[in-house]
């Protein structure tokens, strides 16, 4: 069915201009949803109630990996009476991913709501917001918020009279992509390196300073007062079915109208590129589109009709909903020098502990730079194709994947422009 | 010659104070070495060997280790910058909405290339990873601050003229398409 997005009415974006205000945010029925919980917590509300509910309202994080939440809640061990966490991942360093931020500027309570919510459900004692330290502006409005909330009684000691304590700290990074990776994220807020853990342990079994943790996006606990609120039966109706609710879809690259725009999940690729974002620029034509953020594979136009934006229907066309981080290019791209500045990045930000990733982002960047030089030869595509086999699957953490996979995609569903900027490898013999 | 060079490092009542208070936020005292460096930085402009010895003594933890941190980090400055630090965003989304132009156009502009600072140690240029500005390309973000979108020649020419008289530029809100208002 299709989506009626001209009548769309916002959620995690505010209607109505900036909820920043504590008392904008409480006049527009915020802070209700985690009073009713709170007032309900023996009966209707209880934890695992709560639990139980965001899970069966279908929410996915919206970190990249799509992972159930509710589910991932439950999976907290039994209380041992030591200390327990909740970690929100602002970290929002995927290329072409924006959107975090919209909601540290305009709607921060909303996300505060909910990751109270998330504490008390998994019996947190605290909750770290970490926020990448390019965000210095955003850091500064959260922490902001983060007060207005202490002083209103909804954060700290016996919160609304419920005998409950949770307190929020914000945490700056400093300018490291890996510090988004949830045990890395976890290693930066111990005061280390970012160096990603081996697991299993799990954050749910050893987290932050060794005890359980969970670990969610931002845009992911900003959904939680909104599944209360409507609940989950009307939530889980929302957009695609096995990847319900709203998403902030942040469009970037050659549109007339980027930015960042709330709609339900399952939105037809084509509406958000013509008919959200105004169409591509200058009267060009759609070439190709990263989905997700610059590790999601891309998919050239012809791949694209008919595709929505949701797990299942990504999974189908051959890539990934990733962060909704959509980058959109026009038939003047070049996608070799396209490809090889996203290789360079990765090489960049790779921490350097597994071979197959330190290695193999930096051969990537260096083939792919010989290519653009024009330097490359035929046999140096397969080489690269061959390279990022050798390091999927690999490594300590997801991030030699996530270079990988751009390589593999890009060469083979473009492989005319590469070969194009290649010298034959095998010659005639006369 | 560099100017107002901060000849030892110190910290003072004040700031032991705040120290102490980023400390309460933790359970661990290591916890506090990234917030310690980024307070050490904004109030000496840099985090250099020096400084890096003065945030391990404060906290009372091994120097090899806030070294550690300090150099894994590119936040961090590890020596003397510019006054003014332009970080340029050429990844991905601003590289195919002119993101280079707008780099070398800067480079061109002040005489210097990425990675370098100017002789009178007012501006260093930095190329930088996507800054999360993506739909606001091409961008840059002056000394880990203020980020500056929807750059154009014009844009960055009064932007540092401004810099040049220590005027910051303004924070931009941009607001979502969908909050403003269609009438
Ligand atoms: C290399 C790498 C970088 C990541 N960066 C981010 C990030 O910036 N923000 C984020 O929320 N999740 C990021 N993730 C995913 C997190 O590890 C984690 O799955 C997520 O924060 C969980 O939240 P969610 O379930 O609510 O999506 C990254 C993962 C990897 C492998
Ligand atoms: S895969 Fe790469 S980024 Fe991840 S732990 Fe290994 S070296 Fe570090
Ligand atoms: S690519 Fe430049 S801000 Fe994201």
């Amino acid at each position: 069915m299709a989506i009626d997005f001209q009548n769309y009415k916002t959620l995690i974006i505010p209607q109505g201009g900036n909820l920043r205000d504590i008392k904008a945010y409480e006049k527009q029925g915020g802070y209700k949803a985690l009073k009713t919980v709170f007032d309900a917590r023996e009966s209707a509300w209880t934890r695992e109630n709560v639990i139980n509910e965001v899970k069966t309202a279908g929410l996915r994080g919206r970190g990249g990996a799509g992972f159930n939440t509710g589910l991932k809640w439950s999976f907290m061990p039994k209380p041992d009476g030591g200390k327990r966490y909740l970690a929100a991942n602002g970290d929002e360093s995927e290329p072409g991913t924006f959107k975090d931020r919209v909601i540290f500027e305009f709607n921060p309570h909303l996300f505060i709501e909910g990751a109270i919510i998330g504490a008390y459900s998994i019996q947190a004692d605290a909750v770290y917001v970490y926020i990448r330290g390019e965000y210095r502006s955003w850091i500064r409005f959260m922490e902001q918020a983060v007060a207005d909330a202490y002083k209103a009684g909804y954060l700290g000691k016996n919160i609304l009279g419920s005998g409950i304590n949770i307190d929020m700290y914000v945490h700056s990074g400093a300018g490291a992509y890996i510090c988004g990776e949830e045990s890395s994220l976890m290693e930066s807020l111990e005061g280390k390196r970012g160096y990603p853990r081996v697991k299993p342990p799990f954050p749910a079994q050893r987290g932050l300073w060794g005890r359980p943790t969970t670990i969610n996006n931002i845009e992911s606990l900003a959904n939680v007062p909104l599944i209360l609120n409507m609940g989950a039966a009307k939530y889980a109706e929302m957009g695609a079915k096995t990847h319900p609710g709203p998403v902030l879809y942040g469009i970037s690259g050659h549109v007339n109208r980027p930015g960042v725009y709330e709609f339900p999940t399952g939105m037809l690729i084509t509406d958000l590129i013509y008919n959200v974002a105004g169409g591509i620029r200058n009267g060009k034509k759609l070439k190709a589109l990263v989905p997700g953020g610059s590790s999601t594979p891309i998919l050239r136009a012809d791949q694209i009709e008919g595709v929505s934006m949701d797990a299942d229907s990504l999974r189908t066309a051959g890539s990934m909903m990733g962060t909704a981080g959509m980058s959109i290019l026009d038939e003047d791209t070049d996608m070799v020098d396209f490809l090889y500045r996203i290789s360079h990045f990765y090489h960049h930000e790779s921490c350097g502990q597994c071979t197959p990733c330190r290695e193999g982002t930096g051969w990537l960047e260096k083939i792919l730079k010989k290519i653009k030089n024009g330097d490359g030869e035929m046999r140096d595509l397969d080489l690269l194709l061959d390279l990022t086999t050798q390091m999927e699957g690999r490594t300590v953490c997801a991030l030699a994947d996530a270079a990988a996979w751009p390589v593999r995609h890009t060469i083979t569903r473009f492989r005319d422009e590469f070969e194009a900027r290649c010298r034959k490898s095998v010659f005639a013999i006369a | 010659m560099q100017i107002n060079k901060i000849m030892s490092y110190t910290f003072d009542k004040e700031d032991l104070k705040q120290i102490d208070a980023i400390k309460a936020k933790y359970p661990t005292v290591q916890s506090a070495t990234m917030p310690v460096l980024w307070y050490a930085q904004d109030k000496f402009g840099h985090v250099n060997a020096e400084v890096q010895h003065l945030v391990a003594t404060t906290l009372d933890i091994p120097e090899s280790h806030v070294h550690g941190v300090a150099t894994f980090y590119t936040q961090y400055y590890k020596k003397e910058m510019g006054k003014y630090v332009l970080d340029v965003c050429t990844c991905f989304s601003c590289q195919v909405c002119g993101g280079y132009d707008m780099l070398h156009y800067i480079e061109d502009k002040l005489g210097i290339k990425a990675g370098e600072t100017t002789p009178d140690g007012k501006f260093s240029i930095q190329e930088a990873e996507c800054l999360g500005a993506c739909g606001y390309a091409p961008m840059l973000q002056v000394t880990n601050d203020v980020y500056v979108n929807h750059l154009t020649k014009e844009k960055i020419d009064s932007m540092i003229d401004g810099l040049k008289e220590d005027k910051l530029p303004e924070y931009e809100e941009i607001l979502p398409p969908q909050l403003i208002s269609k009438d």
